[in-house]
């Protein structure tokens, strides 16, 4: 990517991420009640999106020759961590550290 | 009145503080173990102020140029921002010139904030808002900043650390899972995301998938209603 297609790629996010945030009070400037539907998709959209997120992560490992092993010994390893200790950045950090040390000592 | 409204807000931040210094210095460390220079991460902190979708870009910006799919994508994965703000249409009335500003730093953090505290009667809301806003935008611009600085001073063997990525999404993933009895929206984002992925492939799947999540949640809601 050059500069120029960066720079168009971080301002559609920018945009995307305003959008998100303005449209409610630009649709409904004072006293207007949403739709069902869009305050229905906001109360959802939260939880399915997270799950998205986490494939999205996945998409490359998934057609890997070792198939998301070490991925799926990373998020089990957080899963059980963060049930223990229910500590955010202890599991993340946990977790993280565990995949560094798997895919640069034990899959090499 | 400022003074009043600053000292009252700084309490609530500092749990921010924490956890956006060290969630924003990963997130500037990876960009610069990808090699971007420290002025990504701080800028794109500061204005798209997102934190999972920044992590998102990253990627965005290693892959083919595609504006449209990244607006998009953007849009399903700030969605929930749209609920914020629905939430937030009577709190932020009669705010002056802060009003702009308390709408584009309106993160999931700050949200928290200032739907749940009220500020003591004699603190300007409004002010009391904004010092909210800003300070939890500064600590994840600082925390950006500094991790992509640190980037340039410390060298180990980075490979496997844009796990700290899917780390943060799984970690999310669970918190939300225990605040619910309803666990049907989380499966439905895992399912159709997984579905597409093995049918369209790596590349394509994120607008099928998001549509699909779509669909169904209508679908759903549609049989609600018949019933």
């Amino acid at each position: 990517m050059t500069v120029t297609q960066q720079i168009i790629t971080i301002a559609a996010v920018v945009l995307g991420t305003m959008v998100t945030r303005f449209l409610p009070f630009l649709v409904f400037p004072e006293g207007k009640t949403p739709p069902k539907f869009i305050t229905y998709l906001g109360t959802v959209l939260p939880y399915a999106v997270i799950g998205l997120l986490v494939i999205y992560c996945l998409k490359d490992a998934v057609f890997s020759s070792l198939h998301c092993l070490p991925e799926l010994i990373a998020i089990t390893f957080i899963v059980v961590l963060h049930k223990w200790k229910k500590n955010t950045l202890l599991s993340i950090a946990g977790g993280t550290i565990l995949y560094m040390f798997l895919v640069q000592v034990v899959f090499v | 009145m400022k003074i009043k409204a600053f000292k009252a807000a700084l309490p609530h931040t500092i749990p921010i503080a924490i956890g956006f210094l060290f969630l924003g210095m990963s997130y500037g460390f990876y960009m610069r173990s990808n090699g971007f220079s420290f002025v990504y991460p701080m800028l794109m902190s500061m204005f798209i102020f997102a934190g999972s979708m920044e992590f998102v870009t990253v990627n965005l910006l290693m892959s083919a140029f595609n504006p449209v799919a990244a607006f998009f994508l953007t849009l399903m994965v700030n969605a929930r921002h749209l609920f914020y703000g629905i939430s937030m249409l009577d709190k932020y009335k009669n705010v002056g010139w802060k009003k702009p500003y308390l709408i584009f730093g309106l993160c999931d953090e700050s949200f928290t904030i200032n739907c749940s505290v009220t500020p003591p009667p004699d603190v300007d809301k409004g002010w009391f808002m904004f010092f909210v806003t800003l300070l939890n935008q500064s600590y994840w611009v600082i925390g950006a900043t500094l991790g992509a600085l640190l980037g340039y001073i410390i060298h180990f063997n980075t490979k496997g650390i844009e796990f700290v990525m899917t780390a943060l999404f799984v970690v999310m993933f669970i918190n939300q899972w225990e605040e619910t009895k309803e666990h049907k929206s989380a499966l439905i984002g895992l399912g159709a995301s997984v579905f597409c992925l093995l049918l369209f492939g790596s590349s394509n799947f994120i607008i099928p998938a998001m549509a699909l999540i779509i669909l169904m949640f209508t679908l759903i809601r549609d049989r609600k209603e018949a019933k």
